[in-house]
This record gives structure tokens, C-alpha cells and sequence, in this order.
């Protein structure tokens, strides 16, 4: 099983006055496990829907290894899904659920069976072939839905959020149940999201799309590291804008000086950015930031710091220590030592622009 | 009746609504009452027909009444033909309704309320004007049409042995009740996720429909078809005056020779009715348990 190239070209969708699709531009390579990321309504489902066939753009096309398949009728595609929601057929059992596609295409029906306990064993089911869907947790009709997207070899597969409704736990194992599969089966994988976390721990290359365009698309570590718009830098986790003065290769923030890394902007005034789990905050009694809001989520906790100037600072510190770090403590705040990225000074911006980042994180 | 529509009457049952405190006792007992008030309602003009078709002045027992139905004239032809009409018609209602339901829900559900209005209009036309314009329009024969296969297709759907021309009456008739029990019955499953599902693994449009939406919806069907079959071995006036020998035409014919036969008729015909049903609402019923 191999999978195809799949490129996006200008995709164009809009329904009555909403744009969903903007000039969507996006190439998949073979193989690949891309993860499509954005806020709630910037058209993921619709670019997926595109792909499957659901959905006929108004403009732009849809090739699969260099063919135009944006005509094609959805029952001709070679792309396999697994919706958001359960969608398993109810008045099959699991084992007969995962033959379906094999029934249309008249596979023997021993060849059949065989075959779909293949695939429930390699989705982790091997005893479910009998149990009909409602006899079934939701992790486990997902997990057949899978295996049922997979049952015709197709080159490509499309997953829409297919975790969404799973628990948390449930969530982390099958994720990395799935990203295992794709991976030995080298299947070119489309999955939608926006769970920042499961983007960044899955995908080979994240997209972020905002508004029916690409925003930006990376690996994981580049995303994160050297986001390419301050939209992407506050949706893939959260980031501190900080005023520093450049001098040659260094700048001076907070009273440190750090190497700079990336491009520089023109002036010498500029903002460093500066990730939350970069900044050290210490009790100090003599200290001039004060915790003003600290929001525990176990192993870490995440402080918001208001400095001297009335700056404020968004900062991740270990879990254990935000009893030390309550609101109203003194605090001592320094920056980790290694190289930051900087940008053209932001008219309003001493700190972070998103009005809570717990909402993104 | 009140099983043919098992989603919407099961929240209904009062005795699972939790009783306020202060006044636990009253639901229950209204239901008692309601449930007897019925009772007699339905069962006091029923065990009357009964005890006069087996008194016999005489004798004082006698089933003799019961008997003399098989042997009537035209019993066996009529209720056949009865059967027969129903059966054609729950064909054709659930070929129309059934995908017309369907692509509307799934293509354009700004049209619902559209085909929900059509659906229900036959209820709103009486019977007797519904009549009236399909006799005017049998009889508009011109003579120069004489030759023609139209003209011959106005004769042929009038045959007395199966007037088709009945089964295209019952069909229109018949709409609202099929149309409310599939709209039901689609509401209850995610057509739209099952259906791009199966178009995903390749099925066509009438392979989604046959085996992925029929096999669903199979108790909603039973309902409409229930309720069809229900119409037609009740439909009396549209065959009456279009002069065909239906089942329920045949009983009136001859409640004035045989009194005691036809209220027999009427009894049996009821036991005939009770039977569909049980048959197919349990065949719902095992659809249900086992999805
Ligand atoms: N069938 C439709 N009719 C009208 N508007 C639609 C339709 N499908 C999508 N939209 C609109 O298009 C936009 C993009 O929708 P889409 O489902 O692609 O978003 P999404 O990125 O998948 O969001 P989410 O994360 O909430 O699933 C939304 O504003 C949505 O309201
Ligand atoms: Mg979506």
C-alpha cells in the first residue's frame, strides 16, 4: 500500500455569504501525515470534504497524483474516512461494517471475513467481529470505523477530528495507535483538528489554516519554534511579546542579553519573542513582578506576571511549585539563555496579544 | 395503534415522569381512568357486534354466522382483491416517499416544508371531491382518442378484477401516513454521516438507499405500511362510488341480506387488521433489538 501525492490548488468554497475556502493552496506528499489545524469555522472540514468528494469546490482543483479527480463522483475516490461523528452502520456487526466497501466491490465472502479480522486485529479488535455498533464503546467504533476507512487499500486517508469525542485518555492512545498504523502502512494522511497538542505530537507537517487560507506549513518543531505570523505564533501555543533593544547579534530584554536568532527588523527597538516555559520566575521577596493569576494544570502551571513597568508576562513553571508561586508573590523573573526570535515592534504589544492563552493551550 | 409509532409515544408514558411531591398518586391514577375510559369506549361496541353475531334465538350459541362467511358470495374475491390493492399500493407509496424523503434531507432540506405540504394535503381534500374529479376525468373519453393507446390505458386501469385506477387513489390517499412515519424514522438515524460513509467505501446511490437507509429504517416501513394496508381495507367511499367489489364494499352489499354475517364480516375483518399489525410490529420490534 502505497500512498499518492494529493495538492490542494486554489480552493474556493463559499456558502451564501460565508467564505469557508479562500484560495486554498496545500501539497501532501506521499506518505505523509499532515495535520490540518485551525479555530472552530476556518473550513478543515470542508477542504477535507473537498478531497472525499462530499463537497464541489467553486473554484480550484483537487489532483491525486497529478490527476484532476475534482469531477469525480465520491463512491470513485480512492480515499478512505473516518467521520467526526460515529458513523457505523447500524444494522451491521463490526466484522461485516469493515467488509462493506469489499461487499460493493463483490469479494467473496470468505475472502471477506478473513480480511476484516485481519484489519480488527490490526486496529487492536480482535473479538468484536460480532458485536453490533451500540455494543461498542466510542473508542472502539472509531477504532472499526478505521479499520473499515483502511479495509479497500486506499492511498489516501481522511480523518476528521475522529478523536473528538473520545475521553482524554482514550484520545492519547489512539492517536498514537493511529500515527503507529499510518506509519507502517505509509498511507498519505490528512487529519483534522484543532487540538494543537495532537497536531504537534502526530504530524509529520502541520497546516494552519485561518479563514480558508493557509496560514503557515511546517514541521512540528519549526511551527512551534519559528511561527511565520503572529497568528500562528498565538494559536500554536501561547507567546510573550516582549521590548528589547537590538545591538548586532544580541538583544537586551528584561535586563538579560540573548544571542538573536532568525531574521532581525531594521530599528533597534523590537519584540522578542519568548515562549512561556522560557521564563524562570523565583520568589524573591525583593522582587519586582508580582503573580497576579496562576492557573494549575498539574504538571505544569501556567502564571501570569506582572513586571514593574505594568508589563505583563505569561510564564510555565512546574507544577509542584505553584504553591510557592500563589498570587500576590514576589517573584524574580529571568529568561532562559538561548537564542530568541525577534519582530518589527508591535504598535500595541509589551505582551502577549491573546486576551487568555488557556484557551488555546 | 398506539404501537405503530413507538418513537413518539415512549417519552409520553406519564407513569416515567417524575411525581412532584405532594400529589405522587395522581398520574397513576388518570392513567387508570383514561385507560378504562378507553377501554369501554373501544371494547363495549366490539363485544356487542360479537354476542349478536353468535346468538341465535334458538340455541343460544352459535357460530353459525362466523361460518357463513367463507361460504358467501364474493368473499374470497373481494377480500383478495382488498389484500391485493393494499399490497400495490404500499409498493408504490414507499418507492415514491422513500427516496423523494430522502434526496430532500440529504440535497435540499430547504424544501421540506414543501414536500411535507404536499404530503399532507390529501388529508385536507374529502373524499367525496376527490372522487367527483377522478370519475370527471375516466369519463373524458373524446371519441377520436378511441384508437389510441391513451384511451385504452383509461379502460385497462378501470378492469374490475385490479382496478388500478384504486391503487392510485389509495396511493395519494395513503401519502401523509407513509410521509410522517419515514420522516420519523430518518430523523431518528444520521443519514447524512451513514450515507457518505458507504459513498466512501463505494457504494452507488441505490446501493446507499437499499443497504445502508432501507435496512435502518426497516420499523418506520412497517409503520407506513401498516397504516397503508390499515386505509385500504377501510376505504369505502372512493371504491363504492367508482363501483368496484373491494372488501369493505362487499360488506356493505351484503349487510342488507345477512344482518347477522356482516356484523360477522366486521368482526372478522377487525381480527384480520389485529393481526398485521402484531405481525408487523414485531417485526419492528426485532429490527430494533437488533440494531
Ligand atoms: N453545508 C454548509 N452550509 C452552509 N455553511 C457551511 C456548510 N458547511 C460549512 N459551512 C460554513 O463554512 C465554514 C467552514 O466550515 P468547516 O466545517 O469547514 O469548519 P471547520 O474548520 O471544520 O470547523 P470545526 O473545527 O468547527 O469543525 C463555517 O463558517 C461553516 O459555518
Ligand atoms: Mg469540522
Amino acid at each position: 500500500m502505497n500512498g499518492a501525492r494529493v495538492e490542494f490548488r486554489g480552493l474556493r468554497r463559499r456558502f451564501g455569504s460565508t467564505v469557508a475556502l479562500d484560495g486554498l493552496d496545500l501539497t501532501v506528499e506521499p506518505g505523509e501525515l499532515i495535520a490540518l489545524l485551525g479555530p472552530s469555522g476556518c473550513g478543515k472540514t470542508t477542504a477535507l470534504r473537498c478531497l472525499a468528494g462530499f463537497e464541489q469546490p467553486d473554484e480550484g482543483e483537487v489532483l491525486v497524483d497529478g490527476a484532476d479527480i475534482t469531477r469525480v463522483p465520491a463512491n470513485r475516490r480512492d480515499a478512505g474516512m473516518v467521520f467526526q461523528s460515529y458513523s457505523l452502520f447500524p444494522n451491521l456487526n463490526a466484522r461485516d461494517n469493515v467488509g462493506f466497501g469489499m461487499r460493493v466491490r463483490k469479494t467473496p465472502a470468505a475472502r471477506r471475513h478473513a480480511r476484516a479480522q485481519e484489519l480488527l486485529e490490526l486496529v487492536g479488535l480482535p473479538d468484536v467481529g460480532g458485536r453490533y455498533p451500540h455494543q461498542l464503546s466510542g473508542g472502539q467504533q472509531q477504532r472499526v470505523a478505521l479499520a473499515r476507512a483502511l479495509a479497500l487499500e486506499p492511498r489516501v486517508l481522511l480523518l476528521d477530528e475522529p478523536l473528538s469525542a473520545l475521553d482524554a485518555k482514550v484520545r492519547v492512545t489512539l492517536r498514537e495507535e493511529i500515527r503507529r498504523l499510518q506509519l507502517s502502512l505509509g498511507i498519505t494522511t490528512i487529519f483534522v483538528t484543532h487540538d494543537q497538542e495532537e497536531a504537534l505530537s502526530m504530524a509529520d507537517r502541520v497546516a494552519v489554516l485561518r479563514d480558508g487560507r493557509l496560514e503557515q506549513v511546517a514541521d512540528p518543531a519549526t511551527l512551534y519554534d519559528r511561527p511565520a505570523t503572529p497568528f500562528v505564533a498565538e494559536f500554536v501555543g501561547a507567546m510573550n511579546h516582549l521590548p528589547g533593544l537590538l545591538s548586532g547579534d544580541q538583544v537586551t530584554v528584561l535586563g538579560q542579553t540573548l544571542p538573536v536568532e532568525g531574521p532581525r527588523p531594521a530599528g533597534p527597538e523590537a519584540d522578542v519573542l519568548v515562549r512561556p516555559e522560557a521564563v524562570l520566575v523565583v520568589p524573591d521577596g525583593e522582587g519586582e513582578g508580582m503573580v497576579v493569576v496562576s492557573s494549575f494544570r498539574g504538571s505544569t502551571a501556567r502564571l501570569r506576571v506582572r513586571l514593574g513597568d505594568g508589563a505583563e508576562v505569561l510564564a510555565d513553571v512546574p507544577g509542584h511549585d505553584s504553591a510557592r508561586l500563589a498570587p500576590g508573590t514576589a517573584v524574580r523573573v529571568r529568561l532562559v539563555e538561548r537564542p530568541v526570535l525577534v519582530s518589527a515592534r508591535t504598535a500595541t504589544g509589551v505582551t502577549a496579544a491573546v486576551p487568555e492563552p488557556d484557551a488555546v493551550a | 395503534m398506539a404501537s405503530l409509532t413507538p418513537q413518539v409515544t415512549t417519552p409520553a408514558v406519564p407513569g416515567t415522569a417524575p411525581a412532584r411531591p405532594g400529589r405522587p398518586r395522581r398520574p397513576r391514577v388518570w392513567r387508570g381512568v383514561v385507560l378504562l375510559l378507553a377501554a369501554v369506549y373501544f371494547l363495549v361496541p366490539l363485544i356487542a357486534s360479537f354476542v349478536f353475531t353468535v346468538k341465535a334465538p334458538d340455541q343460544g350459541f352459535s357460530l353459525d354466522a362466523y361460518g357463513e362467511i367463507f361460504s358467501a358470495e364474493g368473499f374470497a374475491g373481494s377480500l383478495l382483491l382488498s389484500l391485493g390493492l393494499g399490497a400495490a399500493t404500499i409498493v408504490i407509496v414507499l418507492l415514491l416517499t422513500l427516496p423523494a424523503v430522502v434526496a430532500v434531507r440529504l440535497g435540499a432540506p430547504r424544501w421540506r416544508p414543501v414536500l411535507e405540504v404536499v404530503c399532507t394535503l390529501p388529508l385536507v381534500v374529502p373524499p367525496i371531491t376527490f372522487v367527483a374529479g377522478i370519475s370527471t376525468v375516466l369519463r373524458w373519453g373524446p371519441d377520436y382518442l378511441a384508437s389510441t393507446p391513451f384511451y385504452q390505458t383509461i379502460i385497462a386501469v378501470q378492469d374490475p378484477g385490479f382496478p388500478i385506477v384504486l391503487v392510485l387513489a389509495y396511493v395519494v390517499l395513503a401519502l401523509p401516513f407513509a410521509y410522517r412515519s419515514l420522516d420519523a424514522g430518518l430523523g431518528a438515524i444520521d443519514v447524512r454521516t451513514l450515507s457518505e460513509a458507504a459513498r466512501n467505501l463505494g457504494a452507488s446511490w441505490p446501493h446507499v438507499l437499499l443497504r445502508v437507509i432501507v435496512p435502518n429504517m426497516r420499523s418506520a416501513m412497517a409503520g407506513a405500511s401498516f397504516l397503508t394496508l390499515a386505509l385500504v381495507l377501510g376505504e369505502f367511499t372512493i371504491a363504492r362510488l367508482l363501483s368496484f367489489q373491494t372488501f369493505p364494499v362487499w360488506i356493505y352489499t351484503i349487510s342488507g341480506a345477512h344482518a347477522q354475517v356482516s356484523v360477522a364480516v366486521s368482526v372478522f375483518s377487525l381480527l384480520i387488521t389485529w393481526l398485521l399489525l402484531l405481525a408487523l410490529s414485531s417485526a419492528g420490534a426485532r429490527q430494533r433489538s437488533g440494531s
